[in-house]
Protein backbone atom coordinates (compact mmCIF):
# COMPACT_ATOMS: atom_id res chain seq x y z
CA UNK A 1 0.00 0.00 0.00
CA UNK A 2 1.17 3.34 -0.51
CA UNK A 3 1.73 5.46 2.21
CA UNK A 4 -0.79 8.43 2.17
CA UNK A 5 0.49 11.79 2.37
CA UNK A 6 -0.33 13.95 4.97
CA UNK A 7 -0.66 17.23 3.06
CA UNK A 8 -1.73 16.26 -0.67
CA UNK A 9 -3.22 19.72 -1.58
CA UNK A 10 0.05 21.25 -0.54
CA UNK A 11 2.08 18.64 -2.28
CA UNK A 12 0.07 19.33 -5.61
CA UNK A 13 0.37 22.94 -5.18
CA UNK A 14 4.23 22.95 -4.36
CA UNK A 15 4.30 20.79 -7.98
CA UNK A 16 2.15 23.62 -9.75
CA UNK A 17 4.28 25.99 -8.65
CA UNK A 18 7.47 24.54 -10.06
CA UNK A 19 7.02 25.89 -13.64
CA UNK A 20 7.13 29.53 -11.93
CA UNK A 21 10.18 28.82 -10.20
CA UNK A 22 12.04 26.84 -12.73
CA UNK A 23 11.54 30.21 -14.46
CA UNK A 24 12.58 32.68 -11.61
CA UNK A 25 15.41 30.24 -11.18
CA UNK A 26 16.70 30.57 -15.16
CA UNK A 27 15.34 33.93 -15.25
CA UNK A 28 18.15 34.67 -12.45
CA UNK A 29 21.00 33.04 -13.86
CA UNK A 30 20.58 33.82 -17.61
CA UNK A 31 18.97 30.57 -18.58
CA UNK A 32 15.87 31.87 -20.25
CA UNK A 33 18.11 32.60 -23.61
CA UNK A 34 18.44 34.84 -26.43
CA UNK A 35 14.55 35.89 -26.00
CA UNK A 36 13.89 35.58 -22.53
CA UNK A 37 10.22 37.27 -23.52
CA UNK A 38 9.49 34.54 -25.81
CA UNK A 39 10.53 32.09 -23.54
CA UNK A 40 8.54 33.34 -20.77
CA UNK A 41 5.30 33.75 -23.07
CA UNK A 42 5.78 30.08 -24.53
CA UNK A 43 6.32 28.52 -20.87
CA UNK A 44 3.38 30.28 -18.95
CA UNK A 45 1.28 29.43 -22.06
CA UNK A 46 2.51 25.54 -22.23
CA UNK A 47 1.47 25.63 -18.65
CA UNK A 48 -2.33 27.15 -18.80
CA UNK A 49 -2.82 24.26 -21.59
CA UNK A 50 -1.24 21.59 -19.33
CA UNK A 51 -3.05 22.81 -16.30
CA UNK A 52 -6.35 22.76 -18.37
CA UNK A 53 -5.80 19.42 -19.24
CA UNK A 54 -4.88 18.46 -16.44
CA UNK A 55 -7.48 19.45 -14.63
CA UNK A 56 -9.77 18.07 -17.29
CA UNK A 57 -8.92 14.74 -16.23
CA UNK A 58 -9.82 14.63 -13.17
CA UNK A 59 -13.01 13.27 -13.79
CA UNK A 60 -12.20 10.27 -15.65
CA UNK A 61 -9.26 9.77 -13.66
CA UNK A 62 -12.37 9.40 -10.80
CA UNK A 63 -14.55 7.22 -13.19
CA UNK A 64 -11.39 4.79 -13.76
CA UNK A 65 -10.12 4.65 -10.37
CA UNK A 66 -13.10 4.72 -8.39
CA UNK A 67 -11.79 7.28 -5.94
CA UNK A 68 -14.24 10.14 -5.54
CA UNK A 69 -11.75 11.92 -3.42
CA UNK A 70 -9.84 13.33 -6.75
CA UNK A 71 -12.14 15.66 -6.88
CA UNK A 72 -10.91 17.83 -3.78
CA UNK A 73 -8.59 18.63 -5.66
CA UNK A 74 -9.92 19.93 -8.94
CA UNK A 75 -10.59 23.15 -7.86
CA UNK A 76 -7.03 24.37 -7.33
CA UNK A 77 -5.65 22.55 -10.53
CA UNK A 78 -8.28 24.75 -12.31
CA UNK A 79 -6.93 27.63 -10.16
CA UNK A 80 -3.61 27.28 -11.23
CA UNK A 81 -4.71 26.93 -14.69
CA UNK A 82 -6.30 30.12 -14.55
CA UNK A 83 -3.00 31.58 -12.44
CA UNK A 84 -0.60 30.61 -15.30
CA UNK A 85 -3.41 31.69 -18.09
CA UNK A 86 -2.69 35.26 -15.86
CA UNK A 87 1.41 35.08 -16.16
CA UNK A 88 0.81 34.51 -19.81
CA UNK A 89 -1.41 37.89 -20.12
CA UNK A 90 0.38 39.72 -18.26
CA UNK A 91 3.52 39.04 -20.02
CA UNK A 92 1.70 39.59 -23.38
CA UNK A 93 0.18 43.10 -22.17
CA UNK A 94 3.53 44.04 -20.32
CA UNK A 95 6.84 42.18 -21.55
CA UNK A 96 5.32 42.23 -25.25
CA UNK A 97 2.92 44.99 -25.65
CA UNK A 98 4.45 47.63 -22.79
CA UNK A 99 0.88 48.85 -22.06
CA UNK A 100 0.28 49.82 -25.24
CA UNK A 101 -3.06 50.27 -25.53
CA UNK A 102 -4.11 50.92 -29.21
CA UNK A 103 -1.63 48.34 -30.28
CA UNK A 104 -3.16 45.55 -27.79
CA UNK A 105 -6.73 46.34 -29.29
CA UNK A 106 -5.47 46.60 -32.99
CA UNK A 107 -3.99 42.61 -31.68
CA UNK A 108 -6.81 41.48 -30.21
CA UNK A 109 -9.44 42.22 -33.37
CA UNK A 110 -6.58 41.71 -35.75
CA UNK A 111 -4.93 38.79 -35.01
CA UNK A 112 -7.26 35.55 -34.53
CA UNK A 113 -4.92 33.70 -32.44
CA UNK A 114 -4.39 36.57 -29.72
CA UNK A 115 -8.61 37.01 -29.95
CA UNK A 116 -8.76 33.16 -29.66
CA UNK A 117 -6.32 33.23 -26.73
CA UNK A 118 -7.99 36.75 -25.21
CA UNK A 119 -11.28 35.04 -25.34
CA UNK A 120 -10.40 31.78 -23.60
CA UNK A 121 -8.36 33.99 -20.74
CA UNK A 122 -11.64 35.80 -20.25
CA UNK A 123 -13.79 32.98 -19.98
CA UNK A 124 -11.73 31.46 -17.41
CA UNK A 125 -12.21 34.58 -14.99
CA UNK A 126 -16.13 33.96 -14.36
CA UNK A 127 -15.05 30.60 -13.68
CA UNK A 128 -12.19 31.13 -11.22
CA UNK A 129 -14.74 33.58 -9.69
CA UNK A 130 -17.42 31.47 -9.13
CA UNK A 131 -14.90 28.66 -7.77
CA UNK A 132 -15.26 29.01 -4.03
CA UNK A 133 -18.02 26.98 -2.14
CA UNK A 134 -20.19 29.90 -1.27
CA UNK A 135 -20.51 30.50 -5.14
CA UNK A 136 -21.06 27.19 -5.60
CA UNK A 137 -24.09 26.83 -3.33
CA UNK A 138 -25.52 30.17 -4.54
CA UNK A 139 -25.05 29.05 -8.25
CA UNK A 140 -26.50 25.47 -7.60
CA UNK A 141 -27.28 23.46 -10.78
CA UNK A 142 -26.21 26.79 -12.88
CA UNK A 143 -22.47 26.33 -11.63
CA UNK A 144 -22.43 23.30 -13.18
CA UNK A 145 -23.33 24.92 -16.61
CA UNK A 146 -21.33 27.82 -15.87
CA UNK A 147 -18.77 25.37 -15.46
CA UNK A 148 -18.85 23.24 -18.56
CA UNK A 149 -17.14 26.11 -20.11
CA UNK A 150 -14.01 24.96 -19.73
CA UNK A 151 -14.53 22.66 -22.99
CA UNK A 152 -14.65 25.31 -24.86
CA UNK A 153 -11.88 27.17 -22.88
CA UNK A 154 -9.41 24.01 -23.49
CA UNK A 155 -10.79 23.92 -27.05
CA UNK A 156 -9.46 27.60 -27.59
CA UNK A 157 -6.32 27.31 -25.85
CA UNK A 158 -5.24 24.74 -28.43
CA UNK A 159 -6.55 26.64 -31.72
CA UNK A 160 -4.67 29.80 -29.85
CA UNK A 161 -1.70 27.62 -30.18
CA UNK A 162 -1.99 25.72 -33.57
CA UNK A 163 -2.78 29.00 -35.03
CA UNK A 164 0.63 31.07 -33.46
CA UNK A 165 3.08 28.48 -34.85
CA UNK A 166 4.93 29.13 -37.94
CA UNK A 167 5.08 25.69 -39.02
CA UNK A 168 5.39 22.94 -37.14
CA UNK A 169 2.68 21.81 -35.71
CA UNK A 170 3.39 18.92 -34.07
CA UNK A 171 3.43 19.79 -30.77
CA UNK A 172 -0.22 22.13 -30.93
CA UNK A 173 -1.17 18.99 -32.27
CA UNK A 174 -0.27 16.90 -29.26
CA UNK A 175 -2.19 19.02 -26.81
CA UNK A 176 -5.20 18.43 -29.14
CA UNK A 177 -4.94 15.25 -29.25
CA UNK A 178 -5.20 14.97 -25.53
CA UNK A 179 -7.74 17.36 -24.99
CA UNK A 180 -10.01 15.06 -27.73
CA UNK A 181 -9.31 12.16 -25.85
CA UNK A 182 -10.53 13.82 -22.25
CA UNK A 183 -13.20 14.75 -23.84
CA UNK A 184 -14.47 11.68 -25.61
CA UNK A 185 -13.88 9.93 -22.34
CA UNK A 186 -17.12 12.07 -21.20
CA UNK A 187 -19.69 10.82 -23.54
CA UNK A 188 -21.62 8.08 -22.89
CA UNK A 189 -19.50 5.33 -24.46
CA UNK A 190 -16.04 6.82 -22.72
CA UNK A 191 -17.71 6.65 -19.41
CA UNK A 192 -18.72 3.12 -20.04
CA UNK A 193 -15.55 2.22 -21.53
CA UNK A 194 -14.28 3.75 -18.88
CA UNK A 195 -16.07 2.05 -16.15
CA UNK A 196 -15.35 -1.33 -18.32
CA UNK A 197 -11.61 -0.80 -17.89
CA UNK A 198 -12.49 -0.18 -14.20
CA UNK A 199 -14.41 -3.50 -13.03
CA UNK A 200 -11.41 -5.38 -15.33
CA UNK A 201 -8.93 -3.95 -13.21
CA UNK A 202 -10.93 -4.42 -9.68
CA UNK A 203 -11.41 -8.09 -10.44
CA UNK A 204 -7.92 -8.54 -11.62
CA UNK A 205 -6.76 -7.21 -8.40
CA UNK A 206 -9.11 -9.42 -6.63
CA UNK A 207 -7.73 -12.17 -8.15
CA UNK A 208 -4.50 -11.17 -7.49
CA UNK A 209 -5.88 -10.79 -3.68
CA UNK A 210 -7.12 -14.05 -3.33
CA UNK A 211 -4.20 -16.06 -4.80
CA UNK A 212 -2.01 -14.32 -2.53
CA UNK A 213 -4.12 -15.30 0.72
CA UNK A 214 -3.99 -18.34 -0.83
CA UNK A 215 -0.03 -19.02 -1.45
CA UNK A 216 0.40 -17.45 2.08
CA UNK A 217 -2.02 -20.32 3.46
CA UNK A 218 -0.44 -23.08 1.61
CA UNK A 219 2.89 -22.21 3.20
CA UNK A 220 1.81 -22.20 6.37
CA UNK B 1 52.42 -4.82 -23.54
CA UNK B 2 52.96 -2.52 -21.83
CA UNK B 3 50.19 0.35 -21.16
CA UNK B 4 51.43 3.68 -20.48
CA UNK B 5 49.26 5.16 -17.56
CA UNK B 6 47.71 8.72 -18.15
CA UNK B 7 50.03 10.73 -16.01
CA UNK B 8 53.30 9.79 -18.19
CA UNK B 9 52.85 12.52 -20.00
CA UNK B 10 54.46 15.26 -18.84
CA UNK B 11 52.75 18.67 -18.31
CA UNK B 12 55.20 20.25 -20.29
CA UNK B 13 54.31 17.95 -23.13
CA UNK B 14 51.09 19.28 -23.53
CA UNK B 15 50.83 21.83 -25.73
CA UNK B 16 48.89 25.10 -24.29
CA UNK B 17 45.71 26.14 -26.74
CA UNK B 18 47.00 29.53 -28.14
CA UNK B 19 49.98 27.64 -29.70
CA UNK B 20 47.72 24.68 -30.98
CA UNK B 21 45.21 27.09 -32.21
CA UNK B 22 48.51 29.63 -33.72
CA UNK B 23 49.97 26.20 -35.37
CA UNK B 24 46.59 25.57 -37.01
CA UNK B 25 46.53 28.83 -38.49
CA UNK B 26 50.06 28.16 -40.06
CA UNK B 27 49.08 25.04 -41.40
CA UNK B 28 46.33 26.67 -42.69
CA UNK B 29 48.43 29.45 -44.54
CA UNK B 30 50.73 26.25 -45.92
CA UNK B 31 46.99 25.17 -47.43
CA UNK B 32 46.62 28.49 -49.01
CA UNK B 33 49.62 28.50 -50.39
CA UNK B 34 49.48 25.14 -51.69
CA UNK B 35 46.53 26.45 -53.49
CA UNK B 36 44.46 23.16 -54.71
CA UNK B 37 46.50 21.00 -53.48
CA UNK B 38 44.05 18.30 -52.21
CA UNK B 39 46.85 16.37 -50.65
CA UNK B 40 45.48 16.44 -47.41
CA UNK B 41 46.31 20.13 -45.80
CA UNK B 42 43.23 21.17 -46.82
CA UNK B 43 42.34 24.37 -44.77
CA UNK B 44 40.83 23.78 -41.60
CA UNK B 45 37.02 24.56 -41.75
CA UNK B 46 36.15 24.06 -38.40
CA UNK B 47 33.81 26.70 -36.78
CA UNK B 48 35.42 29.28 -34.78
CA UNK B 49 38.29 29.56 -36.78
CA UNK B 50 39.63 33.26 -37.35
CA UNK B 51 39.13 33.84 -40.76
CA UNK B 52 42.22 35.62 -42.86
CA UNK B 53 42.89 38.42 -44.77
CA UNK B 54 39.21 39.94 -43.80
CA UNK B 55 39.17 43.32 -44.95
CA UNK B 56 36.96 46.14 -43.17
CA UNK B 57 33.93 47.03 -45.57
CA UNK B 58 31.88 50.60 -45.59
CA UNK B 59 28.96 48.40 -44.38
CA UNK B 60 29.14 49.34 -40.50
CA UNK B 61 26.18 50.36 -38.29
CA UNK B 62 25.78 52.24 -35.48
CA UNK B 63 23.97 49.45 -33.33
CA UNK B 64 25.25 47.59 -31.33
CA UNK B 65 26.24 44.14 -32.28
CA UNK B 66 23.98 40.76 -31.37
CA UNK B 67 26.31 38.77 -29.12
CA UNK B 68 28.36 36.03 -30.55
CA UNK B 69 26.39 33.61 -28.27
CA UNK B 70 22.62 34.77 -29.20
CA UNK B 71 23.34 35.09 -33.00
CA UNK B 72 24.82 30.78 -32.84
CA UNK B 73 22.30 29.97 -30.18
CA UNK B 74 18.71 31.22 -31.21
CA UNK B 75 18.57 30.31 -34.99
CA UNK B 76 15.78 29.60 -37.74
CA UNK B 77 17.60 26.34 -39.70
CA UNK B 78 14.24 23.74 -40.05
CA UNK B 79 16.97 21.32 -41.42
CA UNK B 80 18.40 20.91 -37.98
CA UNK B 81 14.85 20.84 -36.09
CA UNK B 82 12.25 23.37 -35.76
CA UNK B 83 13.55 24.91 -31.93
CA UNK B 84 15.11 27.81 -32.06
CA UNK B 85 18.19 25.88 -29.83
CA UNK B 86 17.87 22.51 -32.26
CA UNK B 87 20.06 24.08 -34.69
CA UNK B 88 22.65 24.54 -32.40
CA UNK B 89 22.34 21.12 -30.35
CA UNK B 90 22.08 19.09 -33.88
CA UNK B 91 23.78 21.00 -36.39
CA UNK B 92 27.27 19.03 -35.62
CA UNK B 93 26.57 16.01 -37.87
CA UNK B 94 26.76 18.60 -40.97
CA UNK B 95 30.18 18.00 -42.66
CA UNK B 96 31.62 21.47 -44.47
CA UNK B 97 34.10 19.76 -46.54
CA UNK B 98 33.99 18.59 -48.86
CA UNK B 99 31.86 20.77 -49.95
CA UNK B 100 31.16 21.92 -53.76
CA UNK B 101 28.31 24.44 -55.09
CA UNK B 102 26.89 24.09 -58.58
CA UNK B 103 26.63 27.00 -60.88
CA UNK B 104 23.93 26.08 -63.29
CA UNK B 105 21.15 26.78 -65.34
CA UNK B 106 21.35 30.29 -67.77
CA UNK B 107 24.40 31.27 -67.63
CA UNK B 108 27.53 31.05 -70.54
CA UNK B 109 29.99 29.45 -67.51
CA UNK B 110 28.76 27.10 -65.40
CA UNK B 111 30.65 24.98 -63.50
CA UNK B 112 31.04 23.19 -59.64
CA UNK B 113 33.18 25.26 -57.83
CA UNK B 114 34.82 23.74 -54.62
CA UNK B 115 33.93 25.62 -51.31
CA UNK B 116 38.14 26.23 -50.59
CA UNK B 117 37.89 28.46 -54.45
CA UNK B 118 35.03 30.10 -53.32
CA UNK B 119 36.33 31.34 -50.14
CA UNK B 120 39.68 32.73 -52.68
CA UNK B 121 37.17 33.87 -55.55
CA UNK B 122 37.11 37.55 -54.07
CA UNK B 123 38.20 39.28 -51.36
CA UNK B 124 36.52 38.68 -47.89
CA UNK B 125 35.11 41.54 -45.94
CA UNK B 126 33.00 42.19 -42.83
CA UNK B 127 29.86 43.91 -43.31
CA UNK B 128 27.44 44.57 -40.69
CA UNK B 129 24.40 43.81 -41.22
CA UNK B 130 20.25 44.11 -39.55
CA UNK B 131 19.00 40.61 -39.81
CA UNK B 132 14.81 40.90 -39.32
CA UNK B 133 13.33 37.76 -38.75
CA UNK B 134 9.34 37.05 -40.18
CA UNK B 135 8.72 36.55 -36.44
CA UNK B 136 9.35 40.07 -35.47
CA UNK B 137 12.73 39.65 -33.67
CA UNK B 138 16.18 41.29 -35.36
CA UNK B 139 19.78 41.01 -34.68
CA UNK B 140 22.97 43.05 -35.65
CA UNK B 141 25.37 40.53 -37.44
CA UNK B 142 29.15 41.31 -38.31
CA UNK B 143 29.18 38.83 -41.34
CA UNK B 144 32.41 37.67 -43.27
CA UNK B 145 31.74 37.45 -47.19
CA UNK B 146 31.66 38.89 -50.25
CA UNK B 147 29.14 40.08 -53.19
CA UNK B 148 27.13 37.56 -54.68
CA UNK B 149 27.68 39.45 -57.85
CA UNK B 150 31.09 38.44 -57.69
CA UNK B 151 30.27 34.81 -58.88
CA UNK B 152 27.19 36.03 -61.36
CA UNK B 153 29.43 38.01 -63.04
CA UNK B 154 31.87 35.20 -63.57
CA UNK B 155 29.00 32.83 -64.87
CA UNK B 156 27.77 35.35 -67.02
CA UNK B 157 24.16 34.61 -67.17
CA UNK B 158 22.37 34.44 -70.22
CA UNK B 159 19.71 37.12 -72.04
CA UNK B 160 16.60 34.40 -70.26
CA UNK B 161 18.71 34.84 -66.93
CA UNK B 162 15.87 36.77 -64.81
CA UNK B 163 15.44 34.74 -61.21
CA UNK B 164 18.17 32.98 -59.14
CA UNK B 165 17.27 29.86 -57.35
CA UNK B 166 19.79 28.85 -54.17
CA UNK B 167 19.00 25.26 -52.85
CA UNK B 168 20.31 23.91 -49.75
CA UNK B 169 22.15 20.59 -49.15
CA UNK B 170 19.01 17.68 -48.83
CA UNK B 171 20.75 14.67 -46.79
CA UNK B 172 18.77 13.69 -43.65
CA UNK B 173 21.89 11.95 -42.57
CA UNK B 174 23.70 15.02 -42.43
CA UNK B 175 20.44 17.60 -41.43
CA UNK B 176 18.59 15.34 -38.99
CA UNK B 177 15.30 17.77 -39.65
CA UNK B 178 14.55 16.46 -42.82
CA UNK B 179 13.82 13.54 -41.76
CA UNK B 180 10.43 15.52 -40.68
CA UNK B 181 8.09 16.55 -43.64
CA UNK B 182 7.49 20.15 -41.73
CA UNK B 183 9.11 21.74 -45.04
CA UNK B 184 9.59 20.22 -48.79
CA UNK B 185 12.52 19.62 -48.99
CA UNK B 186 15.35 20.58 -50.38
CA UNK B 187 14.93 24.45 -49.05
CA UNK B 188 14.69 26.04 -52.42
CA UNK B 189 14.95 30.23 -52.03
CA UNK B 190 15.25 32.85 -55.05
CA UNK B 191 15.97 36.48 -55.42
CA UNK B 192 15.19 38.58 -58.85
CA UNK B 193 18.38 39.41 -60.72
CA UNK B 194 18.32 42.34 -60.00
CA UNK B 195 18.62 41.86 -56.52
CA UNK B 196 21.24 39.02 -56.80
CA UNK B 197 22.85 41.60 -58.27
CA UNK B 198 22.61 44.60 -55.93
CA UNK B 199 26.05 45.43 -54.11
CA UNK B 200 24.29 44.53 -50.44
CA UNK B 201 23.34 40.55 -51.34
CA UNK B 202 26.19 38.72 -49.48
CA UNK B 203 27.50 35.16 -49.30
CA UNK B 204 28.71 34.90 -46.29
CA UNK B 205 31.06 32.20 -45.00
CA UNK B 206 31.96 33.71 -41.58
CA UNK B 207 31.04 35.73 -38.68
CA UNK B 208 32.45 37.80 -35.62
CA UNK B 209 35.56 37.08 -38.30
CA UNK B 210 35.51 33.53 -37.66
CA UNK B 211 34.59 30.33 -39.86
CA UNK B 212 30.25 30.27 -39.99
CA UNK B 213 29.22 27.69 -37.43
CA UNK B 214 27.16 24.88 -38.40
CA UNK B 215 23.91 26.48 -37.23
CA UNK B 216 24.39 29.77 -39.38
CA UNK B 217 24.38 27.78 -42.52
CA UNK B 218 28.15 26.81 -42.95
CA UNK B 219 30.02 26.64 -45.15
CA UNK B 220 28.11 29.49 -47.29
CA UNK B 221 25.18 31.07 -47.07
CA UNK B 222 22.98 34.29 -48.65
CA UNK B 223 22.67 37.09 -46.52
CA UNK B 224 19.63 39.76 -48.20
CA UNK B 225 19.48 42.60 -45.15
CA UNK B 226 16.49 44.04 -46.76
CA UNK B 227 14.23 40.93 -46.69
CA UNK B 228 13.05 38.70 -44.04
CA UNK B 229 15.92 36.00 -42.55
CA UNK B 230 14.19 33.16 -44.34
CA UNK B 231 15.39 34.46 -47.79
CA UNK B 232 19.24 33.94 -46.91
CA UNK B 233 19.17 30.89 -47.95
CA UNK B 234 21.79 28.53 -46.05
CA UNK B 235 24.61 25.90 -46.34
CA UNK B 236 23.79 26.22 -50.39
CA UNK B 237 24.79 23.45 -52.96
CA UNK B 238 23.43 25.33 -55.73
CA UNK B 239 22.55 28.47 -57.60
CA UNK B 240 20.36 28.11 -60.56
CA UNK B 241 19.42 30.88 -63.38
CA UNK B 242 16.50 30.44 -64.44
CA UNK B 243 13.65 32.71 -66.28
CA UNK B 244 10.65 32.09 -63.87
CA UNK B 245 10.74 32.90 -60.70
CA UNK B 246 11.55 29.94 -58.24
CA UNK B 247 9.04 27.97 -56.25
CA UNK B 248 10.65 29.27 -52.62
CA UNK B 249 10.31 26.33 -49.66
CA UNK B 250 8.08 28.67 -48.33
CA UNK B 251 5.42 29.96 -50.44
CA UNK B 252 5.19 26.12 -51.33
CA UNK B 253 4.21 25.87 -47.27
CA UNK B 254 1.90 28.69 -47.08
CA UNK B 255 1.44 30.58 -50.67
CA UNK B 256 -1.04 32.87 -48.48
CA UNK B 257 1.56 33.86 -45.60
CA UNK B 258 4.98 34.07 -47.73
CA UNK B 259 5.48 35.72 -50.69
CA UNK B 260 7.89 35.63 -53.31
CA UNK B 261 9.57 38.85 -52.27
CA UNK B 262 9.09 38.77 -48.75
CA UNK B 263 11.26 42.43 -48.01
CA UNK B 264 10.81 43.74 -44.88
CA UNK B 265 7.96 45.95 -44.55
CA UNK B 266 6.39 47.54 -41.18
CA UNK B 267 2.72 47.98 -43.59
CA UNK B 268 2.52 44.98 -44.78
CA UNK B 269 1.76 42.53 -41.88
CA UNK B 270 1.88 38.80 -41.77
CA UNK B 271 -1.25 37.36 -42.35
CA UNK B 272 -1.46 35.97 -38.47
CA UNK B 273 0.83 38.71 -36.91
CA UNK B 274 1.50 42.36 -37.46
CA UNK B 275 5.31 43.57 -39.18
CA UNK B 276 5.32 47.23 -37.12
CA UNK B 277 7.83 46.32 -34.66
CA UNK B 278 10.57 43.79 -33.62
CA UNK B 279 12.28 42.80 -30.89
CA UNK B 280 15.83 43.25 -31.36
CA UNK B 281 17.60 40.39 -29.59
CA UNK B 282 18.94 41.75 -26.24
CA UNK B 283 16.86 44.61 -25.71
CA UNK B 284 13.86 45.25 -23.54
CA UNK B 285 11.07 47.22 -25.50
CA UNK B 286 10.07 46.40 -28.91
CA UNK B 287 11.14 48.88 -31.76
CA UNK B 288 9.69 49.92 -34.94
CA UNK B 289 10.62 48.04 -37.70
CA UNK B 290 12.37 49.92 -40.99
CA UNK B 291 10.73 50.02 -44.21
CA UNK B 292 13.38 47.52 -46.13
CA UNK B 293 14.84 47.11 -42.66
CA UNK B 294 16.41 50.67 -42.95
CA UNK B 295 17.95 49.76 -46.47
CA UNK B 296 15.53 51.64 -48.28
CA UNK B 297 17.95 54.16 -49.38
CA UNK B 298 19.74 51.48 -51.21
CA UNK B 299 17.06 49.54 -52.87
CA UNK B 300 13.65 51.11 -52.87
CA UNK B 301 14.66 51.55 -56.76
CA UNK B 302 14.73 47.78 -56.85
CA UNK B 303 10.77 47.76 -56.26
CA UNK B 304 9.47 51.24 -58.19
CA UNK B 305 6.18 51.38 -59.15
CA UNK B 306 5.58 48.26 -57.45
CA UNK B 307 2.07 47.48 -54.89
CA UNK B 308 4.41 45.96 -52.54
CA UNK B 309 0.85 44.92 -50.42
CA UNK B 310 0.50 42.34 -54.20
CA UNK B 311 3.94 41.43 -54.14
CA UNK B 312 4.56 40.89 -50.72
Amino acid sequence: MPIPLRQPKAWIALVCLLPLVRLIVLGGSGGLGANPIEFITRSTGTWTLVGLLVTLSVTPLRRLTGRADLIRYRRMLGLFAFFYAGLHFITYIWLDQFFDPAAIAKDIIKRPFITIGFTAFLLLIPLAVTSTHAMMRRLGRRWKQLHRLIYLIALLGVVHYLWLVKKDLSEPLIYGVALALLLVMRLPWGVTLLQAARSRFVAARHRVGKAGAHGAGSAQ
Amino acid sequence: MLIHPADDILPSEITPPEIYRERRRFMQGLGVLAAGAALGAAPDAEAGVKLAGVRASAYKLDEDKTPYKDVTTYNNFYEFGTGKGDPAENAGSLKTRPWTVAIEGEVSKPGIYDIDTLLKLAPLEERVYRLRCVEGWSMVIPWVGFPLREIIRRAEPTGNAKYVEFVTLNDPRQMPGQRSRVLDWPYVEGLRLDEAMHPLTLLAVGLYGEVLPNQSGAPIRLVVPWKYGFKSAKSIVKIRFVEKPPLTAWMRAAPREYGFYSNVNPQVDHPRWSQAKERRIGEFFKRDTLMFNGYGAQVAELYRGMDLKKFF
